[in-house]
């Protein structure tokens, strides 16, 4: 089975972000960026999928600019086998929406049959969690989101898939092919090593341009204003444990 | 990545042209750098490779364990880490200078012993094989060395040898059965990796057909047979890394083992030192950044006297500083490792120059950050405390201080020397020769009077004028200097350590603050968001630097206070003390 992963390329979760001086968008021009965590754990579980020989053919997808083959470069490393690189110019984090992605990808699988989409539950930039149940909506094919352990029957035609929900585990049977979105706990991602990093200068990355797949990239949703979170106010000191009781009843906390 | 082009073969070295008051600024600018794929390449590897050692490695737990976690061990090695350089035909990752240096940079920010562990295995350990080795032995060690299956160990200073290499006293001698083996006898000290290498690179004295020994450099296995080692050492820092004696008694090593040629292993153990030492630059630059980490955050963060106490000048002097010291560090480790990659085979005054300014620097400024921590500095809670131990025995090993110091003024002195050679001749038989010693005779007296022939760095801006017009006052006061000493000592000038000591480090700084120069000079033509700070930096170590400089040409000169009055003093009080053997004053009380 042929499996696709969507990396995203987003601010780095360690960077500090400054606010455009529009306040339209975060100052992405001299941040450090990285794959998206939640792709990566997707990578992670692909190539782990291949390791045990039940994906043939791991492709690693990315949209956005030119920078985007860096990340294509990561999941490489880490061992999947090609990627697939949509260009386009438009900001990934808030001008190309969750449902152009979709669009985007849907676009992909008539073209490359995969038999699965690994995706990351959420990007940590715009925070949308919204691509895998689209896709899923878009290609018909059913969603196991939020996933904490998947596992691919032996004929491959089904998936097992363990989900985190607010009230503890669901574990569902979904019928390949499908959509999984990876969660925080599916697997711990493996660190790249030198060497299949200098091997992943060699994988090949096909280019496709966004606009040539014949979909609409036009968002629907304007954003209207970034803005930084609230400056914490300065605390206080208090002498005991009774002064302490007495402050947060009078704060009306207690 | 490992494409070393021969574009840059024939740049020669900046330090030695120092010392006859010139600026060979082609060494440093245009600021040499990789290739924009390789810069990509090297992007991607720096990233994991940071998040492995800052979430997996523990330095404080390796440092109180006196051993690299065995786990960490074995993560490190499908990584890459025991052969960052090594061809890819081999295993290795095949990095370039560069890409080494800013890879070993991240070791050296977390934990410089572990830096040790990795870099006696592949930056000397087996460095010979890749240098020096024939393709048998190539084939044969490098792919487990590459893949840290095997580690590999330098073996050279012995109980009685340390900075004086060619004193060594194990010996093989070809066996008398004909085989063509060798028979390997003696005891190394100090030796990093000794307890844990399967594969040693051995220096040891063999005899000659004209009946005197000659270092010859072996790969031996520690399978050959007759090969201990001492229980590893206990240390003041870099704990982690395994330091021990070892023992050969009668180790047969075969013929084809010989590293290079018989005879030749003084050649290849300072072929495999110089080549090794740029890194350390790149990784005491880490540690350097993560001292300025703790610094600038208690600077930042602590209150006395109800003011930040980064609002204090003398704080504020200390960080200053520290930044300076860390750019001009930065930049001449990384214009040594981009000359060779580009080629350049005349790096190795400019390598010792990388090794003593990198280490003394890192101390300096190790010393400056516990010094802003204080009380917090001293505790174990914090790496500081740590990071000093660890780091003072970079200005001992892989070259002294003061080993290196002599290197580079004595190459200096002898290339000076040797342009100075046709008026030597001349002022043998004056008559004969009138024009000869005209010419540099006119020059000698200009460079008295203080107005020599001008070097220059006219590529530095305007922004930058201040720091290269220090340069090239320095640089034409150490030409000057350096020819009034040898008019004054001739020959005699190798034993007066004293002001060839001072010719060193002002060359040192001199270099440093070039390639500071030069790297800023590339960040203006190119806008980057730090231009303007790269500037203040390369300007404030530049005028610091000067000063420093000024003060030791001023010292060197036979005719100097320093040369007539203190230095003769210092030798004196020394002798009384050797003499007495201990302190000689008597007590103020008496008694």
């Amino acid at each position: 089975m042929r499996v696709f992963v969507g990396v995203k390329r987003a601010v780095d979760y360690a960077a500090k972000v400054r606010i455009q001086a529009d306040k339209k968008a975060v100052d992405i021009s001299n941040v450090k960026m990285a794959i998206n965590p939640f792709c990566e754990i997707a990578v992670e579980e692909a190539v782990r999928l291949k390791e045990k020989k039940v994906a043939e053919e791991v492709v690693a997808v990315s949209i956005g600019p030119k920078q985007a083959q860096e990340v294509i470069r990561q999941a490489l490393a880490m061992g999947a086998d090609r990627g697939i690189h949509v260009t386009t110019d438009m900001r990934v984090d808030q001008e190309l929406q969750p449902l152009a992605v979709a669009k985007i990808m849907a676009a992909l699988t008539g073209e490359h049959d995969p038999s699965a989409w690994l995706l990351g539950k959420q990007a940590i930039d715009d925070d949308s969690n919204q691509v895998a149940q689209m896709l899923a909506g878009l290609l018909d094919w059913p969603q196991a989101t939020f996933a904490s352990e998947v596992e691919v029957s032996e004929d491959k035609k089904s998936a097992t898939v363990t989900r985190e929900i607010d009230g503890g585990l669901q574990t569902i049977e979904v019928p390949l092919p499908a959509v999984i979105s990876a969660d925080l706990r599916l697997n711990e991602p493996r660190y790249a090593t030198l060497p299949n990093i200098m091997k992943a200068k060699k994988k090949k990355i096909d280019t496709v341009d966004a606009a040539s797949l014949g979909v609409d990239l036009a968002g629907q949703i304007e954003v209207l204003e970034v803005s930084e979170p609230a400056t914490r106010e300065a605390g206080s000191k208090v002498e005991d444990v009774d002064a302490l009781l007495a402050k947060l009843k009078a704060d009306g906390l207690l | 990545m490992a494409s070393t082009s021969a574009a840059g073969s024939d740049i020669t070295g900046f330090t030695r042209e120092l010392f006859m008051g010139r600026l060979n600024s082609k060494f440093m600018h245009p600021f040499p750098e990789p290739k924009e794929e390789d810069l990509e390449t090297l992007k991607m590897l720096v990233d994991p490779f940071s998040k492995f050692m800052e979430n997996e490695n523990d330095a404080a737990k390796n440092d109180r364990e006196c051993a690299v976690d065995e786990a960490v061990k074995e993560s490190l090695k499908p990584m890459g880490a025991y052969g960052m350089m090594t061809p890819e035909e081999y295993g290795g990752v095949g990095l370039d200078h560069t890409g080494y240096a800013r890879l070993v940079e991240v070791v050296g920010a977390h934990d410089l012993g572990l830096g040790i562990h990795l870099g006696a295995s592949q930056s000397i350990g087996y460095k010979g094989i890749v240098l020096y080795g024939n393709k048998e032995q190539k084939e044969k060690y490098l792919p487990k060395l590459a893949s840290g299956e095997h580690v590999a160990a330098f073996c050279l200073t012995e109980d009685g040898s340390g900075s004086d290499a060619q004193s060594i006293k194990t010996r093989a001698v070809p066996a008398d059965d004909g085989s063509g083996d060798f028979i390997l006898n003696g005891g190394k000290i100090w030796i990093s990796n000794g307890g844990l290498a399967e594969v040693f690179t051995v220096f040891a004295q063999t005899p000659q057909p004209d009946g005197k020994d000659k270092m010859t450099a072996f790969i031996v296995e520690r399978g050959f047979g007759g090969i201990t080692n001492g229980a590893p050492e206990k240390k003041m820092g870099i704990n982690c890394s395994n330091t021990t004696t070892l023992n050969f008694d009668d180790t047969r090593v075969p013929a084809a083992n010989v590293l290079g040629e018989v005879g030749g292993g003084f050649k290849v153990a300072m072929g495999i030192l110089n080549q090794g030492r740029f890194g350390m630059g790149g990784a005491l630059t880490g540690t350097m950044k993560t001292c300025m980490k703790y610094a600038a955050a208690h600077a930042a963060e602590r209150t006395q006297f109800g003011k930040k106490i980064g609002e204090f000048e003398m704080i504020q002097g200390k960080l200053a500083g520290m930044a300076t010291r860390l750019y001009a560090t930065e930049s001449l480790a990384y214009a040594i490792a981009g000359n060779m990659d580009r080629g350049v085979t005349d790096f190795q005054m400019e390598a010792a120059c990388g090794k003593v300014f990198s280490s003394e620097c890192a101390w300096w400024v190790a010393d400056e950050t516990l010094q802003i921590l204080g009380g917090l500095g001293f505790m174990r809670e914090y790496p500081i405390e740590r990071i000093v131990r660890d780091l003072r025995i970079f200005r001992i090993f892989e070259g002294s201080s003061e080993i290196l110091r002599l290197f580079v003024a004595l190459y200096g002195v002898k290339a000076a020397g040797d342009d100075l050679k046709p008026l030597q001749k001349a002022l043998k038989n004056p008559l004969a020769n009138l024009g000869a010693i005209v010419g540099p005779a006119v020059s000698i007296a200009r460079a008295r009077i203080g107005a020599p022939e001008k070097p220059s760095l006219d590529f530095a801006p305007a922004q930058l004028r201040p720091a290269a017009d220090v340069v090239e006052d320095c640089a034409a006061r150490l030409g000057a200097a350096t020819r009034e000493l040898l008019l004054k000592h001739g020959k005699g000038i190798v034993d007066r350590q004293l002001p060839l000591e001072r010719a060193a480090s002002a060359a040192m700084e001199i270099t440093a603050a070039t390639a500071a120069i030069a790297r800023a000079t590339r960040a203006v033509s190119r806008s980057t968001d730090t231009a303007a700070l790269e500037v203040s930096l390369a300007n404030g170590f530049a005028l610091e630097a000067g000063q420093r400089v000024r003060a030791l040409i001023r010292d060197m000169t036979p005719s100097s206070e320093a040369g007539t009055t203190i230095d003769p003093l210092r030798r004196d009080i020394a002798k009384s003390v050797i003499a007495a053997g201990e302190y000689p004053a008597r007590h103020p009380l008496g008694f």
